[in-house]
């Protein structure tokens, strides 16, 4: 070998490829406040919009008078629901195949609905137009309990009436929006009906919200001279915002560029579309100016998508030692006043069906209500592939009765059912191929790093303590094994408004031997730039640092659906290893052409090509490049560019095994995270740090969720928690240090192997923090308490137990 | 959250201060950290045509320590009594007070005046100077008056202080007793579910004098003197702890709300209190 070149291992190195812990490159400019999110956009000429909103939960909008607000100096427009009709916007579709009102039309269904939008010069004159605009309600009877809506004579949604039909199928009653059904209902009812042990349980994961940092807002920009239309926006998905955006308003898509710039986190929250982004596209329209809307952190919590709100009904059935026979579980889902769920169009209640969770249950039978009430829409997935947060929660508390019914270790249930590493690829009752797995491998390394048996005789000595009043603090001990399905999705079963679910990456090599490559996906805080670079330096030889990563500009990316339920490096990262491998296969020619051998006599070697055999020999793909662009070279096309657009043949299926140790304080409710380790299997690895800092997020999301985060109403349908004040976002403070680990089983299906970790985190923290509250207490009784485990409801749990004396 | 319009003041002195409150009355409030007024305003729960920042006001600023009497500028800063070595010594409740007040960032701009003047049941400041038995130093046109702070809280948001008065100072005296402010929060930057100031000493191996006083759990702070009666004379035993933490719950009176209902604060009322009683006199 010559001696100037370098020792592979170095070359290696330089690339800064899969499996480097390399430093984020987004972060030197996030750290130093250099990050431009929609609020620093400042267009000349531009407008602020804000909305009237209504204070009422259900009310007749009897009439709005403008009056005063127009003759506000520096107030534009205000438009209402009337103004919008002629251009049939006052209305528009949801992702779920309803319809939902842009501004109010006759009625308002939820508090914080938007009545009216005005348009100001200022956005303190626009606040102060607000006040203004006056508006006449009649309030009408509130319904914010789904199993009251089903019985009330109340009709929610009088524009559906008469309609016994829906997207999803038939509807059973006037609130009622659909049935959808998994699984054999009837031989899975048979075999728990004669089963030897059946466990039932009804629990409600309660309403949340997935509160990004930054939340909602839009830039819109008509140019009336070129009649283009570009609309700057916090969009999960731009793409999509593209067509849909043309659908609406009839202007062409190509006359239409969809920007997203930094976002600053969107954890489903910023999939579906809003009102403020139709009512500034609008006001643009009207105005000609560009109009800038932003809501603040009280209406992104009040109107803007929640999560969760499912009260689940389930059954498990076992043999007497502990072998799992059925599972059958039914969901009444509160979808709020209009179904603007973010899900698959075949999927209203996402992949719910993902319950039977990493366990091997032969039979299996769900069934999802959705129903209608006087609450925000939304029923996204906050950080998780689509319902799959409350599907582990489901299947993982389930476990959990089980095993008090079995009177039977919960760590033990779990590992004589989990579908063994010799079944995969695992046909699951309710329909899904899981890829690939070793739950047994995992959760014996879980159990093992945290010396479960000692945990279990400390807890013991610890009951034991307390029963002779010792102590007045509890331990409990939560697990959760849990199996995402991510990377949605395979575009013969999954649509978004019809689009199908692929990704795409298109990969340009530079003449000097740097690349760009852009991709239909959008980073919200996850890394796009810094993990994408890596998998194609793997990919193409060139170093990462040498690879510039650009998303979210609709008119230079292609065509992609965006970044959610963990589908960026499933999807947009499968196509940029096969972009990269289409730019390999030509820079192969060249480089055989350059070494003047046969193509197949050479081969890839980090980040060149050698002559087999003769490794002194060879061409680094930086002088592939230049060759690419400055020589003629016989049956090969000049430039060195690619694109992939890739349609997964399935959905990939992280997994994890999580331990929480937590003490409680009986007395007044408060928790104490001791210690929190968790074992993830996302699959190949690209970047350890990156995937370490998803984990620490997800966790904490997790925990946030688990110990006091909610959206609560009372019963006139107010927000009870609309501020930062009640709504829990845990600091530093609050947040355990968290132990990390991992497996790699690689995903046989896609080509680096890599599975997304995003949003298992979330996924398996849930149950696993809520399991721990609920072990500390299983010793006194308690089979299940609904979340938030927040001190009160704590302190009620030990209150029913007897515990307080 | 976007405030309507005001007109805004920083004056540099308090004379300067107290003209825009004489000129303007009800329209004109004075603002020391802000962190109260400025979301009150932002929700347009509040309308202040006329906003004085108290920011550059010097004289309002700073510690001072005179033997055994303490002297705080109203414009003291959370963080200030923190990092104050000297007050850690004379009154070292204070700083374990402020430093379970929200996070550093906060702490860096909320004052003690602001804290204590605001007359919002959720701070912490107003029990605690109750149970210094601390003054509060009002100075308006017609001169300068004190107020004890178990004079001072009338009803939520409403005090003894004139809405042409400013809170200039606050004094106590330096005190060696046992000490201890317990509190129970949700989170960082929570107001208390329930928290309670303690102080106590001994006199040979009975309990000399006591002080008990609580945030949060009524519309007012407050100083139950029947706890700390119930512990004078007392060895501090467990029946003593719990006769004094019986009479002081008897003074409270807690709301309910997205913290718990009545019951529970109740309940945890009545673990705070005896926790800090019984933290005070394991340092008496």
């Amino acid at each position: 070998m010559n001696d100037m070149t370098p020792e592979r291992e170095d070359r290696v190195a330089n690339l800064k490829g899969m499996g480097c812990a390399r430093k984020r490159v987004e972060d030197a400019r996030f750290t130093q406040g250099k990050g431009n999110y929609i609020d620093d956009l400042k267009l000349p000429g531009m407008l602020h919009g804000d909305f009237v909103r209504s204070p009422y939960a259900h009310a007749r909008v009897l009439s709005i008078d403008t009056e005063a607000a127009l003759a506000l100096p520096g107030v534009i427009a205000v438009l209402t629901a009337k103004d919008l009709e002629p251009l049939n916007l006052h209305w528009m579709p949801t992702l779920a195949g309803d319809k939902q009102m842009v501004l109010a039309d006759g009625k308002v269904l939820f508090q914080g609905q938007e009545v009216a939008f005005v348009v100001a010069t200022d956005r303190y004159v626009a606040a102060d137009a607000v006040e203004l605009v006056e508006v006449e309600y009649e309030d009408l009877p509130v319904i914010v309990d789904p199993f009251e809506s089903l019985k009330s004579d109340i009709v929610l949604r009088e524009d559906l009436a008469g309609q016994t039909s829906g997207a999803h199928g038939p509807r059973k009653h006037h609130n009622h929006i659909f049935t959808w059904e998994v699984g054999d209902k009837d031989t899975t009812e048979a075999v728990i009906d004669d089963a030897e042990v059946v466990a039932e349980e009804s629990m409600y994961y309660h309403r949340t919200h997935p509160c990004p940092l930054e939340p909602c807002g839009a830039v819109a920009s008509m140019d009336k001279v070129n009649g283009k239309l570009t609309i700057h926006g916090t969009f999960q998905a731009p793409h999509v915002v593209r067509t849909v955006a043309s659908l609406l308003s009839g202007i062409e898509e190509h006359n239409i560029r969809v920007i997203s710039p930094d976002i600053g986190g969107g954890f489903g929250n910023k999939v579906g579309v809003y009102p403020g982004y139709v009512c500034s596209i609008v006001a643009s329209i009207v105005t000609g100016k560009p109009v800038k809307w932003i809501e603040d952190r009280m209406e992104n919590l009040m109107s803007t998508a929640f999560a969760r709100d499912y009260w689940m009904k389930g059954r498990i059935s076992a043999t007497k030692d502990g072998k799992i026979t059925g599972l059958h579980c039914h969901v009444t889902a509160d979808h709020g006043a209009f179904d603007a769920c973010a899900d698959p169009t075949k999927f209203p209640a996402g992949f719910m069906n993902i319950c039977t969770g990493s366990y091997d249950i032969p039979t299996a039978y769900l069934a999802v209500d959705g129903v209608y009430t006087n609450k925000a829409p939304g029923g996204v997935s906050y950080r998780c592939s689509f319902r799959v947060t409350e599907a582990v929660y489901f299947i993982e508390r389930m476990i959990e009765v089980l095993a008090i019914e079995l009177n039977m270790d919960a760590a033990e249930l779990r590992r004589i059912n989990f579908i063994r590493k010799d079944q995969f690829p695992y046909q699951s009752a309710l329909g899904w191929e899981y890829d690939s797995g070793d739950y047994h491998t995992a959760w014996d390394k879980a159990l093992k790093a945290v010396d479960y048996e000692g945990l279990r005789r400390e807890q013991a000595d610890r009951v034991a303590a307390f029963r002779r009043g010792e102590t007045r603090t509890l331990m409990g001990i939560g697990l959760s094994f849990f199996t995402e399905i991510v990377g949605a999705g395979p575009v013969k079963n999954c649509d978004i408004l019809g689009m199908g679910m692929f990704d795409s990456c298109e990969v340009r090599i530079h003449p000097t031997g740097s690349a760009i490559a852009r991709l239909g996906t959008i980073s919200q805080g996850q890394g796009h730039a810094t993990t994408f670079a890596q998998i194609l330096a793997t990919e193409i030889g060139i170093p990462a640092d040498s690879i510039t990563i650009e998303e979210g500009d609709t008119d230079t990316a292609p065509y992609g659906l965006g970044t959610y339920g963990s589908r960026s490096t499933p999807v947009a990262g499968a196509a940029t290893a096969m972009a990269g491998r289409k730019i390999r296969a030509k820079a192969q020619m060249i480089a055989a052409y350059l070494l003047e051998v046969h193509d197949d006599d050479v081969e890839f070697d980090v980040d060149r090509f050698v002559v087999k055999g003769a490794p002194e020999r060879f061409k680094t793909m930086a002088d592939i490049a230049y060759a690419a662009y400055n020589q003629a070279i016989p049956g090969v096309e000049p430039g060195l560019e690619a694109v992939s657009y890739y349609d997964p043949p399935n959905m990939t299926y992280p997994f994890g095994a999580y331990v929480c140790i937590m003490d409680i304080d009986v007395d007044t409710g408060v928790t104490d995270i001791r210690r929190f380790y968790a074992l993830d299997d996302c699959g190949t690895r690209i970047n350890p740090m990156v995937i370490e800092g998803q984990i620490h997020g997800g966790l904490t999301e997790a925990l946030a969720v688990v110990l006091g985060q909610e959206i609560a109403y009372d019963d006139m349908g107010n927000v009870k928690t609309g501020t930062l004040m009640d709504f829990f976002l845990p600091t530093a403070w609050e947040v355990p240090t968290y132990e990390t680990d991992h497996t790699v089983t690689p995903s046989p299906h896609h080509p680096i192997g890599a599975k997304g970790v995003g949003e298992s985190p979330h996924v398996g923290g849930v149950p696993c923090f809520s399991n721990a509250v609920h072990d500390a207490f299983r010793p006194f009784g308690l089979r299940h308490s609904n979340m938030p485990h927040d001190h009160w409801r704590i302190w009620k749990t030990a209150n029913g137990l007897g515990l307080h004396g | 959250m976007i405030p309507s319009r005001f007109e805004y003041y920083r004056p540099d002195d308090i004379r300067g201060a107290l003209a825009v409150l004489n000129e303007h009355g009800d329209d004109a409030r004075v603002m020391a950290g802000g962190h109260s007024l400025i979301p009150m305003m932002k929700l347009r729960m509040a309308e202040v045509p006329h906003l004085i920042d108290l920011q550059g006001i010097a004289e309002l600023r700073g510690i001072a320590i005179d033997g055994a009497e303490i002297s705080i500028g109203a414009m003291t800063t959370q963080h200030d009594l923190i990092a104050h070595a000297g007050l850690a010594d004379a009154a070292p409740i204070l700083r374990e007070a402020a430093l379970q007040i929200a996070d550093p960032q906060v702490r860096y701009m909320g004052t003690v005046g602001g804290n204590v003047a605001n007359g919002d049941p959720g701070n912490d400041m107003p029990g605690l100077m109750q149970c210094l038995d601390a003054r509060f130093e009002l100075v308006g046109a017609d001169g300068t008056r004190e107020v004890a702070a178990r004079d001072f809280y009338e009803a939520a948001y409403m005090t003894a202080r004139d809405d042409e008065e400013l809170l200039t100072r606050i004094r106590f005296t330096a005190t060696g007793a046992g000490y201890a402010y317990e509190k129970q929060k949700r989170k960082i930057g929570d107001y208390a579910t329930a928290a309670c100031a303690a102080l106590i000493s001994r006199d040979g191996d009975r309990i000399g004098s006591a002080s008990v006083a609580m945030t949060n759990l009524s519309d007012v702070p407050v100083w139950s003197q029947a706890a700390g009666d119930a512990l004078v004379g007392s060895t501090g035993d467990a029946a003593a702890i719990k006769a004094a933490t019986d009479a002081a719950l008897a003074d409270i009176d807690p709301t309910g709300d997205n913290r718990g209902p009545v019951e529970f604060k109740k309940h945890v009322a009545g673990i705070i209190i005896s926790r800090a009683i019984a933290r005070a006199l394991s340092r008496a």
